[in-house]
């Protein structure tokens, strides 16, 4: 099977591959997939005042799921939260030109950022209010 | 220094340029039927197949008579376990085979069984792919017909106790087919000491061209006969009809000569190689778990494990080598080696896992740039990965909750 020159791109010169702190303020860590089914990826998001202001991603899995992984990160970036929950698996597909079999790699993608962004939705939401 | 490299011996090896000499003058010249019995060019033609008959023959310690021509590996598997069921159905319908067995085998037998025509008893095999001898003597039956048990294995180059389970099956009275597909012309084969009742194997895995391979099927001690599964010319003394492929024939005699005369030190030097190979890689890289037997493998055969890091991406990072993985997003069923799994391999080791095949035009230097890359790539996929990463932290893996897709 042959891979779009997209995906090769992401796979070679990975963007913004890393990690933050789980704990650092701002940051929402969404972790996806499982190690029996070859795929995991974990995406993070670092927000403030409501705009993610960087990404950052590791992914254990094939190179499509490190290229959806990849691209995610790089289109997260910027947008604000709102805008960031509507991003959807098939723009990723579209994107990197994924075939078929690898649809699953963009689905996971999604859920990552989902995930991410429950996170730190929750963290948000469970923040002492100060009352001065 | 020639780039790709091929390190993928065992899915097939390129052809041998003195077996592509030996099949010219069949195509043009020389290109008689061989069953053509009234004039020059059908004798040309069946002296060319009977030379060739001789030298496969001879590799195996069998008699040329005993050697049927097929179209490969795969038919001879099906006329093996079909031909056979079909012949003896009076006599039992019970086959024993094991996990690990290549997909003509297990495909052919669960279709028997799926049909009705057969009772199938699947092996278990050890953690290093091996069949023990007595559970195929504990699991024959009164209506034990055929035995199927391969000689070395595919993925994993675990060599079976083949002369063992020979012996048992001649005892019990039960005919014992082998798939030595990947063993003929790697390792010493000899049907008499093994015990061998029919054996499948294919020229194009020892150097020889592809779409010819062979069926052995024992004339004496005892005869056996097996039903054919093709209609037509009664060639091949009635169990395989069909125009012979004089020319793939001419090339898989050479192929098979040129092997026994070279095996010996050919299998010695790969070992070696394969031995360099197995070494650097696992010396470099914690955490990389051979797969197969330590010992009892072929020559040129390595598979590892690499832990936290999925094979295909493996595979991609290091496209100028061609290898094969155990990996689901390699195969088209989305399930990890169904071998490794038979192992007691965990299926996230499963998806790790990169198969090496050295062969006979493999050299020194294409081993030393594989060894680089394979570490190279693979430190540089375990930077990425979060299971690496958490690993590192000290986080036991099989404690995490993964939400399984």
């Amino acid at each position: 099977m042959a891979y779009s020159d997209k995906v090769v791109d992401h796979f070679n010169n990975p963007r913004n591959m890393g990690s933050f702190k789980k704990d650092e303020e701002g940051v929402g860590t969404g972790m996806v997939g499982a190690p029996e089914c070859g795929d995991v990826m974990k995406l993070q998001i670092k927000v403030q005042n409501d705009t993610i202001v960087d990404a950052k991603f590791k992914t254990f899995g094939c190179g499509s799921a490190i290229a959806s992984s990849s691209l995610a990160t790089e289109w997260l970036k910027g947008k604000k939260i709102g805008e960031a929950q509507k991003i959807k698996n098939t723009d990723i597909v579209q994107e990197l030109n994924l075939p078929p079999v690898k649809i699953h790699c963009s689905v996971l993608a999604e859920d990552a950022i989902k995930a991410a962004l429950a996170d730190y939705q929750k963290k948000a939401d469970e923040q002492p209010v100060d009352v001065k | 220094m020639k780039l790709p490299i091929f390190l993928d011996n065992h899915s097939t090896t390129p052809m041998d340029p003195r077996v592509l000499e030996a099949m010219l003058p069949y195509f043009v010249e020389k290109f008689g039927n061989a069953a053509s019995r009234n004039h020059a060019f059908g004798w040309a033609a069946e002296e060319a197949v009977e030379q060739a008959r001789k030298q496969i023959a001879k590799l195996i310690k069998a008699d040329s008579k005993e050697i049927v021509f097929t179209s490969g590996a795969t038919e001879s598997d099906n006329l093996a376990l079909k031909g056979v069921l079909e012949m003896y159905k009076e006599k039992g319908t019970h086959i024993i085979t094991s996990s690990t067995e290549h997909r003509a085998v297990l495909d052919t037998a669960k279709s028997l069984e799926a049909k009705g025509l057969a009772t199938v008893t699947y092996l278990p095999v050890d953690k290093h792919g091996m069949v023990n001898p007595q559970d195929v003597q504990n699991a024959i039956t009164d209506k034990t017909i055929l035995i199927s048990i391969m000689l070395a294995n595919n993925e994993i180059g675990t060599i079976n106790p083949v002369q063992e389970i020979g012996k048992i099956a001649k005892a019990k009275g039960v005919l014992f087919h082998c798939d030595a597909t990947q063993g003929v012309g790697k390792i010493p084969v000899d049907v008499q000491a093994m015990g061998i009742d029919l054996m499948s194997f294919s020229a194009h895995k020892l150097y020889g061209p592809k779409g010819v391979g062979a069926l052995y099927v024992r004339k004496r001690n005892p005869r056996v006969r097996i039903a054919a599964q093709m209609d037509g010319g009664g060639h091949e003394r009635g169990m395989r009809s069909g125009t012979l492929p004089v020319p793939l024939i001419a090339g898989f005699g050479k192929a098979c000569e040129i092997c026994e005369q070279e095996m010996t030190a050919e299998a010695a030097w790969l070992t070696k190689m394969r031995d360099r190979l197995q070494t650097d890689i696992m010396a470099a890289l914690e955490e990389s778990y051979l797969n197969g037997h330590p010992t009892s493998r072929l020559p040129g055969n390595l598979n590892i494990s690499f832990a936290y890091v999925e094979g295909e991406s493996l595979l991609m990072g290091m496209k100028d080598i061609a290898l094969s993985s155990g990996s689901a997003c390699t195969s088209a069923t989305l399930e990890p080696s169904y071998v490794l799994r038979a192992l007691g391999v965990g299926t996230e080791l499963a998806h790790s896992s990169i198969r090496f095949g050295l062969g006979r035009f493999n050299s020194d230097e294409e081993i030393d740039y594989t060894i680089k890359k394979v570490i190279e790539v693979v430190t540089k996929l375990r930077e990425m990965s979060p299971l690496y990463e958490m690993a590192k932290e000290g986080v036991d893996l099989k404690s995490v909750q993964w939400a399984a897709h």
